[in-house]
């Protein structure tokens, strides 16, 4: 054999097995979410959506409370972290460009986005919790928050260095203060991509359980007060696979498949409209 | 960049104040979450000290003498396992869709792979729980029990009954799980070696792999392997990839095939129903660690990210 068909069948070893490699992760991809689906799509039905929970061990009930109490917690947590995230990656952005301050935050910021979720569920825990006496339902929507504010923050302050500094110059050349220029020419610019950012949050946040385990906690009971236990659907699939009834684990495949389909719909958005704005 | 006006406006002055105070609520939180770890876990802290905690096996509730060794065992053996897995798988991924699929597959598995990426943990906890542990125990482990049984040292990896609830399972969730975000900043690393190079070296007679391999691997190594501490960080601190499938097991076991504890296992399992102050304040304690733990790797990540991505801009 001679050294170059030594290096040709080398090279086509290496390269098949990249190519198995790639197979193995869309492979992994289809069957999760294909068992997903067929289980999800099984256990489907409306009363999952129109009735709550019935005692353990009887057949039927829904999640109703899981849903509204899902929702809740992620709107709620929406609202405290969209506003926090934006407003201080202005800060990075525009007011400390090129600070030494803004430079350190960001790093920060990128190292609290991969802390793990269920340290913050612990801090929020002695924060929220533990002075109340009982979980509650703001706890969880604070410690989803927490986790949100980073990455708002970072995809805030990339999207608005995007905009051209030049846009800036001659709004300031027309006599307008900073913060005029902020949010009347600079928010404009960068309005898709800070909603893309905020959509991805969104998803990011909407499948974590860990923070709510022992924030939020969980209630078997239709509830719509923030300040008790709230049910969530997260928390819900992890007790009910654990559990020992099959018609829990039913449940548990249905609400896993709806919250999946949300979480893909939002982050195939997501990129949609990056890629239909920043072409 | 920064602009200064000689006249600040006034409503300025506010504006500029509000985003300031907005960006470092998340110095805040570092600060607060160190700070609150610390003080709740002080009693335990008091109790059994550093050292003492770090290293004792025992995890007694009953006669409250904890320490945290079984659980950092549990954590650093799947995270290790677990990224034993990914890495080649990701790499492998990354070269794919840099170099060798067509265009017209470039996009497609690029975002199934972030799709991938997207899913939620519990998903993965739930479908390892309900899907891969069956199969793990009636077909895989029993194939490694059989093929290893004859040589010494290693069938001690796959003693015992294989439940498919143990530490094997648990990593190879885990490994599914952080091989998209490897894979895609491997690739994104893999991008940024500039087309003149790759060309020169087709251009001297190289295969496409030889190129792969002294060319971009070495050109992007820092940025891959950035990547790889950063994946290690995400793996130390998963909960719900683990927790349906590591039974809460504190002890340490040298098979793959006995249930364990991780830090996060045994937090999500035992914190909402600790009884006594020494009891939650041990688990304070090992939140503490594990966000010391995970923390200084991201760091690290973090530096390494930095510095590739300083070394191309040059």
């Amino acid at each position: 054999m001679t050294a170059v068909q030594k290096r040709k069948i080398e090279g086509t070893i290496a390269l098949t097995f990249s190519t198995l490699a790639a197979f193995m992760g869309l492979f992994w991809l289809v069957f999760i979410l294909g068992d997903v689906i067929v289980h999800g799509i099984k256990a489907l039905n409306l009363s999952l959506f129109i009735h709550d929970p019935a005692p353990p061990g009887v057949e039927g009930g829904g999640l109703r409370n899981a849903f509204v109490g899902q929702l809740l917690i992620t709107i709620c947590a929406t609202l405290i972290g969209v506003p926090i995230g934006v407003l201080g990656g202005t800060f990075l952005a525009e007011y400390a460009r090129g600070k030494k301050i803004a430079r350190i935050i960001s790093i920060l910021a990128d190292i609290m986005v991969s802390v793990p979720s269920i340290v913050i569920g612990t801090f929020i825990y002695a924060v929220l919790v533990l002075p109340l006496g009982h979980f509650n339902g703001w706890a969880g929507s604070v410690a989803l928050s927490i986790i949100m504010i980073p990455v708002v923050l970072r995809t805030t302050e990339d999207m608005l260095s995007l905009v051209p500094w030049t846009l800036r110059e001659a709004a300031f050349a027309l006599g307008a203060p900073y913060y005029k220029v902020i949010t009347q020419v600079v928010y404009r610019g960068a309005a898709t991509g800070i909603l893309t950012g905020i959509l991805l949050s969104i998803a990011r946040v909407a499948g974590e359980t860990a923070p709510l385990l022992f924030t939020s906690f969980n209630n078997s009971f239709f509830s719509l007060n923030m300040n008790q236990p709230i049910s969530s659907l997260t928390v819900t699939i992890f007790q009910y696979a654990m559990g020992p009834y099959d018609s829990w684990h039913e449940q548990a495949w249905a609400a896993a498949f709806v919250i999946t389909i949300f979480i893909l719909i939002i982050t195939i958005l997501g990129r949609l409209i990056i890629r239909w704005r920043y072409r | 960049m920064a602009i200064t006006l000689k006249r600040k406006n006034p409503v300025d002055l506010v504006f500029s104040f509000i985003t300031a105070l907005a960006s470092v609520t998340v110095i805040i939180f570092i600060i607060g979450i160190i700070y609150v770890l610390i003080s709740e876990s002080s009693l335990a802290i008091e109790k059994f000290g550093i050292v003492k905690f770090l290293s004792s096996t025992e995890w007694n509730p009953v006669k409250e003498d904890f320490g945290a060794l079984t659980n950092i065992y549990g954590t650093v053996l799947t995270t290790f396992l677990s990224l034993l897995f990914a890495i080649p798988v990701a790499i492998g991924i990354a070269i794919f869709v840099t170099e060798i699929a067509p265009n017209f597959l470039k996009g497609p598995i690029g975002v199934a792979i972030e799709l991938l990426a997207a899913i939620p943990s519990i998903i993965y906890g739930m479908w390892g729980l309900f899907t891969l542990s069956p199969i793990m125990s009636s077909y895989v482990e029993p194939f490694l029990k059989k093929i290893t049984s004859g040589i010494p040292l290693v069938n001690i990896l796959f003693q015992g009954m294989p439940m498919g609830i143990d530490i094997l399972t648990a990593s190879v969730i885990l490994s599914i799980m952080i091989i998209p975000f490897t894979a895609s900043i491997a690739r994104d690393s893999f991008n940024l070696t500039p087309d003149v190079v790759k060309e020169s070296a087709y251009s001297v007679g190289a295969t496409q792999w030889e190129v792969v391999k002294n060319v971009i691997l070495p050109y992007s190594k820092l940025g891959v392997f950035g990547g790889v501490v950063l994946s290690l960080g995400r793996a130390l601190g998963e909960t719900m990839a683990v927790a349906f499938v590591l039974g809460n097991n504190h002890r340490i076991t040298m098979s793959l095939l006995d249930a364990a504890a991780t830090i996060t296992v045994t937090l999500a399992n035992e914190f909402a129903e600790a009884d006594n102050d020494v009891y939650l304040s041990s688990l304070f304690y090992l939140a503490l660690v594990l966000f010391v733990m995970s923390f200084i790797t991201l760091a690290i990540a973090k530096f390494f990210l930095l510095k590739a991505e300083r070394k191309y801009s040059r």
